[in-house]
């Protein structure tokens, strides 16, 4: 019965009913509409909060020297914690599952600036002297020129350093291969051996400038101190077993007290990530259950009009049984009627949700809005597709119920009923 | 071709039946113009629906065509309503947005006939009804004998064994209600077979045979056949 004169048979009705029909599919557009709009907003939120995380390996440590809280082997509290070269002498000697073990040092208070300049171009940078191994627990950052520092760089001491992409933007005239130029930090002159993309931070962590730890020590000094460790584990191990036991060590060279929670920062990024992702998988969920409430309203809507078209058009269908329909002639129109409706209806809800979407994307990027919490709503393609598959077929369902009562319609009841 | 015995039917519920149909036996041949008459509530609308297999019996036998009628499924009770049998009502029942024309084609529609073969044939027995100029009429600018005529050419134009009529002229005025069984005696005399539900005598008198339903049974079998 699906024939192009169902279909025509179907226009008619449609037509006949435009009100009706149109409220109906009202209902079904809102329903879709909003599912996409919360969508798009869902994942803008998601957008923003997993933009905070930087280019970090997952199972990376990060452990940072703080103040104790408590006195501890005649000790006094509020004591400084300072880390050591010989801090990472001892993790590497007695901890065997650290697989990467580095350093970083910066100038100042953490993440604060200083002056580079290139010629008679200056731009802001955090300046920072980081140990051997430490791009390769920072793996993920992407190089766009050049390379990251190695060994020899660290060895040698090299006047060399990786500069972020933010940096060589304001530095450097466009165009300009940033390879071999020498830039001045301090008064000394250092060569850009690379340049990087961090996205951390919303992309702050490009404003970076990473020199070897000697070098870095040769401008700034700063003696034997180092700002805070990084670790990662070996393949067969865990960065929690591993942050526990690093943990120990570093209290015990320290002589801090076991109980005292302060005195070491350890930022586990597996364990952020974790938490992250329940979050993620939280709102994920709670945005398809209200937009599936949405949707399910205008589904019975759906079914509750085609339940009004049936009992309308009663003495109709009883007239077309009588003249030889069976109940396949009955029932396909009407399914195929109820789809027709919710499929048209949802995917016009799905172009205008993707089309608002799209709007709001785009005048938070010409307006430069800029929130740390809501970056690039979009609307996941194979979302949209699934949401469009369910709402087919929830409108067969829909239809379901009422074209089976019109099936069940008698004929005879269906004539008598009334009178034209 | 209609061949009924003792045909029982109720209505209602086990605890409250009514019993409508008391064992009717009633022989319709080929090409026969027969007319039920009876007061209302005799149950000779009942009757025509069991014969027009819109309803069931309870009891007894019933031959449509040299077929034997039991049980029917709804999709084999619609496939035989729609090639054996043409409905004409009292009240018309043309669809109201669709014209003279579609209207007539629909039954058509049902057998799979192709479009353009649809509206030649309705365009054919709209012709034979008087009314191939008003294909493109739809319903409520024709006048009551109007829509009976397109009624009746949809009722024919699968060609069907048989033609039930139920209270065929009941809505219409005493002119076009002879008309109406003018066109009636014609399409009997191409050699269809008629049976028409009445309660009019002058109805009833243009048929070719009789038959009074008196509470549920056949009453005066003196009645019947009297020459036309």
């Amino acid at each position: 019965m699906f024939s192009i004169d169902g279909l025509q048979e179907i226009l008619y009705t449609i037509k006949h009913n435009k009100l009706r029909t149109g409220l109906t599919a009202f209902g079904v557009f809102w329903g879709i509409f909003m599912l996409i709009l919360l969508q798009g907003a869902g994942k803008g939120l998601l957008n923003g909060v997993s933009s905070r995380f930087a280019n970090d390996v997952q199972d990376s440590l990060w452990i940072f020297p703080r103040r104790t809280s408590m006195p501890y082997m005649g000790y006094n509290a509020n004591r400084n914690i300072v880390f050591t070269e010989s801090d990472m002498d001892a993790i590497r000697r007695q901890i065997p599952i650290v697989r990467h073990l580095s350093s970083e040092n910066t100038t100042g208070s953490f993440g604060s600036s200083i002056v580079v300049a290139y010629g008679s171009r200056t731009a802001n940078a955090s300046v920072f002297g980081v140990s051997d191994q430490y791009f390769d627990i920072k793996s993920l950052i992407e190089i766009r020129h050049g390379r990251p520092l190695n060994r020899l760089d660290q060895l040698q001491g090299r006047k060399i350093g990786f500069i972020g992409t933010r940096v060589a933007e304001q530095l450097l005239p466009p165009g300009q291969d940033p390879i071999g130029q020498r830039i001045s930090i301090n008064g000394i002159s250092i060569v850009v051996g690379g340049v990087f993309w961090d996205k951390g931070q919303q992309g702050r962590m490009s404003e970076r400038i990473y020199l070897p730890l000697s070098t870095f020590k040769n401008i700034f000094g700063g003696g034997d101190r180092l700002g805070l460790l990084t670790l990662r584990p070996t393949a067969d191990s865990d960065p929690y077993t591993l942050a526990d036991q690093t943990a120990q060590l570093l209290r015990q060279r320290h002589h801090i007290a076991p109980e005292d929670k302060r005195a070491i920062w350890v930022i586990n990024i597996a364990e952020q990530l974790r938490e992250t992702k329940a979050l993620f998988a939280a709102i994920e969920g709670f945005i398809w259950f209200v937009g599936f409430g949405t949707l399910t309203a205008g589904i019975v809507g759906v079914s509750n009009i085609m339940l009004i078209t049936v009992r309308e058009r009663t003495r109709e269908i009883g007239v077309r049984k009588a003249l030889g329909a069976g109940p396949g002639a009955i029932i396909g129109p009407l399914l195929l009627e109820s789809v027709l409706v919710t499929g048209f209806a949802g995917y016009f809800g799905l172009v205008v949700g993707v089309g608002l979407i799209e709007l709001v994307a785009y005048l938070f990027q010409s307006l430069g809005l800029r929130n740390d919490l809501f970056v690039n709503p979009e609307v996941d393609f194979r979302i949209a597709i699934t949401a469009l598959a369910v709402l087919m077929s929830s409108g067969l369902l829909a239809g379901l119920a009422p074209a089976l009562k019109a099936a069940r319609i008698s004929p005879v009841e269906a004539m008598r009923a009334d009178a034209q | 071709m209609i061949k009924l015995e003792a045909i029982h039917k109720y209505y209602g519920t086990a605890a409250q039946r009514l019993h409508v149909l008391k064992g009717i036996d009633l022989h319709i041949e080929p090409g026969e113009m027969v007319a039920i008459m009876g007061s209302s509530g005799s149950g000779k609308s009942t009757l025509l629906n069991i014969i027009g297999l819109l309803d069931g019996f309870d009891r007894g036998q019933y031959q449509l065509d040299g077929k034997r009628i039991h049980r029917l499924r709804e999709s084999d009770a619609a496939r035989l309503r729609n090639r054996c049998i043409g409905f004409v009502f009292q009240s018309f029942n043309l669809l109201p947005f669709k014209n003279a024309l579609e209207n007539v084609a629909l039954p058509l529609f049902y057998q799979n006939v192709g479009r353009r073969q649809r509206n030649a044939r309705a365009q054919q027995y709209l012709e034979m009804v008087g009314l191939g100029n008003r294909g493109t009429s739809m319903p409520n600018q024709l006048s009551g004998g109007q829509k009976q005529r397109v009624a009746i050419a949809r009722a024919l134009v699968t060609q069907p064994k048989v033609l039930l009529a139920d209270e065929p002229t009941g809505a219409l005025d005493s002119v076009t209600t002879g008309e109406i069984m003018a066109l009636f005696r014609q399409v009997h005399q191409q050699g269809n077979t008629l049976v028409i539900v009445t309660h009019e005598a002058d109805v009833a008198a243009r048929c070719q045979r009789r038959i009074v339903l008196q509470d549920g049974l056949i009453a005066s079998p003196a009645l019947e056949h009297t020459q036309m």
